[in-house]
C-alpha cells in the first residue's frame, strides 16, 4: 500500500482500513458489496499482470483497484479482465486471421497482423473501456451477476486502424444494417452460446471505432485480447470484442443471446442517446453509451483528515463520449458545492483527472461528494435508477472522512 | 467461435492453441463451498463450465426463486448438461448455505 500512502500526500491516514490484506472498498455509498463477494475477493496475479482483485477465476474476472485510478492512464498491467467464456486461447500472431466477410459485403477477405498494420492507417486515441456492470455490486437490492466493485474500467492509449477503412475495402452493399464481431474464445461445452455483439452501422463506421492492436504503446497484452480487439469509444466495454477473428456486414439484426437477451437496459430508466434501433425491444434496448460518472480515487472511507491542514482531493470524470464539462466536490455531505480543478484533457472519450484543494477547520465527521457533469449537461443522479442488471450505476459517490 | 469450429482451426492451422483448463487458474482449487448436503451435487454439475466462487459472490441475497432462475438460466441458455433431479438438490443446497429465505 506504499504507493497509495505516498500519494495520499496531503491526507493523513489514521484508521487502519488497509491492514496487510486487502483494500477493496466494500462501499460506495451506493450501497455495499454483497458480504459474500468481499468475501471471496483475494488479490491474484494472472499471468503477466499484477495483483487485482480476483472476482473470479474461470472465466477470469479481475477488478482493478481504486488506488491504480491516480493515474490517468491506466496501466496495463492493471488494467481489469472481463471474461465470458472459459476457453480462452493463447492466439499466435502469425497464424491469428481476421476474417471480413457476411451477407452484406461485395468482396470478403481476410486479413494477416501484418496486412491489418500495413494497409490501412494508423490511427491513436484515448478510450475509457467500462464493463457495462461496473459497480453492480453496488446495487441496492443486490442483483446477480459478478459483484464488481467500482474498478471494472480502464482508460488506454488505443492504437489500431479504423474500422470503417476496413469496411471499405470489403465493399458495404446498400442493405448493410449492423456489423457483428466474433473472438476466438469459446465456451467449455458446445452448448454455450459464443460470444457474439453487433454494432449499428453509423457506429460501426463511427471515424473513432477502432479495430486495435496496441494499448498504451505495446502490443495488446492476452488478458486485454491480444492480438487485435474493437475499440469503441463511447460505448460500454460489452462490444469491445477480444481476440477478434471476424467482423460480419449483415442485413439482418444479430439475434443471439448476448445482443437479444443480455446487456439490456429498461428503456423508460435512462435517456436513450446513443441508439441501436435494429436491437431496440418493447420494453428493453441494448446498453450503448457510458452514462457520465466520477470516482474519488485518494480517498477512503473512514479516513482521518487534519484540521487546518491543505488537503487535496483527487479523481476521475468520464462519460459516453461528450466530454466533461466540469466536476464539482462538496466536503459538507452536498450543502454547498465548488467546482473542481480540471487536468490535462486527453480527449473526449478519455478519463478526465480533476482535483479539488480544501483546508478543514471543523472537527468531527465530514461526507465528501463529487459530481460530473458532461458538455451535453447530463449529470449524476443523488439516488440508484435501479435495474435488474446493475447497468449505469453513476450514483454520486459519497466518502465519510473524520477531521481530527 | 464454437468449440468444434475451435478444433478445426486448430487442425488446420497447426497451432498450439493452450487452453486454459481448471488448474491453469491456481487459486481457484482453493475455493471450498460450505460443507453441507447436497454441496457434491453442486460440484458435480457446476465446474466444468466455471469456477465455483461465483457462488459465494452472489451470496446471501438470493431467495430460492433466485437461485432457481439462475440455474434455469444455466441449463436453458448456457446449455448446462444438468439433471431434473439434480436440480431440487442444488436449490437446497445454494438456498440454505448461500441464500436468504
Amino acid at each position: 500500500m506504499l504507493n497509495r500512502r505516498t500519494f495520499l500526500k496531503g491526507l493523513v491516514s489514521g484508521s487502519a482500513v488497509t491492514g496487510a490484506g486487502l483494500l477493496v472498498p466494500r462501499s460506495l455509498r451506493a450501497g455495499e458489496l454483497p458480504m459474500g463477494a468481499t468475501e471471496s475477493a483475494v488479490w491474484a496475479a494472472l499471468s503477466g499482470k499484477k495483483p487485482l482483485i480476483k472476482r473470479t477465476y474461470r472465466p477470469p474476472n479481475f477488478e482493478t483497484p481504486i488506488r491504480t485510478f491516480s493515474d490517468v492512464v491506466t496501466p496495463n498491467d492493471q488494467f481489469f479482465v472481463r471474461w465470458h467464456l472459459a476457453h480462452i486461447p493463447q492466439v499466435v500472431a502469425e497464424t491469428w486471421r481476421l476474417k471480413v466477410g457476411g451477407d452484406s459485403v461485395e468482396r470478403p477477405f481476410e486479413l494477416t497482423l501484418d496486412r491489418l498494420k500495413r494497409d490501412f492507417e494508423p490511427v491513436e486515441l484515448f478510450a475509457v473501456c467500462q464493463c457495462a456492470g461496473n459497480r453492480r455490486g453496488f446495487s441496492e437490492p443486490h442483483v446477480p451477476g459478478v459483484q464488481w466493485g467500482a474498478g471494472a474500467m480502464g482508460n488506454a492509449r488505443w492504437k489500431g486502424v479504423r474500422l470503417r477503412d476496413v469496411m471499405a475495402r470489403a465493399g458495404l452493399k446498400r442493405d448493410a444494417l449492423e456489423i457483428v464481431f466474433g473472438g476466438a474464445d469459446y465456451g467449455a461445452i458446445d452448448e454455450t452460446p459464443d460470444f457474439i455483439k453487433s454494432l449499428p452501422l453509423w457506429k460501426a463506421l463511427d471515424e473513432n471505432t477502432l479495430v486495435a492492436y496496441e494499448m498504451n504503446g505495446e502490443a495488446l497484452p492476452h488478458w486485454s485480447g491480444f492480438p487485435v480487439r474493437l475499440v469503441v469509444p463511447g460505448w460500454s466495454g460489452t462490444y469491445w470484442m477480444k481476440q477478434l477473428i471476424s467482423i460480419s456486414a449483415t442485413s439482418k439484426p444479430e439475434k443471439g443471446f448476448w445482443m437479444s437477451k443480455a446487456y439490456r437496459i429498461p428503456k423508460d430508466k435512462f435517456p436513450l442517446i446513443d441508439r441501436f434501433y435494429s436491437q431496440e425491444g418493447e420494453a428493453n434496448t441494448p446498453i450503448t453509451d457510458m452514462v457520465v460518472n466520477s470516482l474519488m480515487t485518494n480517498v477512503e472511507e473512514g479516513q482521518h483528515l487534519r484540521a487546518g491542514q491543505s488537503t487535496t482531493i483527487a479523481g476521475l470524470a468520464w462519460d459516453g463520449g461528450h466530454g466533461i464539462r466540469r466536476v464539482e466536490v462538496s466536503v459538507n455531505g452536498g450543502r454547498t458545492w465548488r467546482e473542481a480543478q480540471l487536468e490535462q484533457d486527453y480527449g473526449r472519450f478519455s478519463f478526465r483527472a480533476w482535483r479539488h484543494t480544501f483546508t478543514p477547520r471543523r472537527g468531527g465527521k465530514h461526507v465528501l461528494m463529487a459530481k460530473a457533469t458532461n458538455r451535453q449537461g447530463s449529470t449524476q443522479p443523488y439516488e440508484l435508477v435501479f435495474n435488474p442488471a446493475g447497468y449505469h450505476n453513476n450514483v454520486v459517490q459519497r466518502i465519510t472522512v473524520e477531521v481530527v | 467461435m464454437s468449440a468444434d469450429a475451435m478444433k478445426t482451426l486448430n487442425a488446420l492451422l497447426l497451432a498450439p492453441v493452450v487452453v486454459f483448463s481448471v488448474t491453469a487458474f491456481a487459486g481457484e482449487d482453493q475455493i471450498e463451498l460450505k460443507e453441507g448436503a447436497g454441496r457434491d451435487t453442486v460440484m458435480a454439475n457446476c465446474v466444468m463450465c466455471h469456477s465455483i466462487d461465483y457462488i459465494p459472490m452472489n451470496s446471501p441475497f438470493m431467495k430460492r426463486t433466485d437461485w432457481q432462475a439462475t440455474v434455469d438460466k444455466m441449463v436453458n441458455v448456457m446449455g448446462a448438461p444438468i439433471s431434473q433431479d439434480d436440480i431440487p438438490v442444488i436449490l437446497d443446497y445454494l438456498t440454505t448455505y448461500y441464500g436468504v429465505e
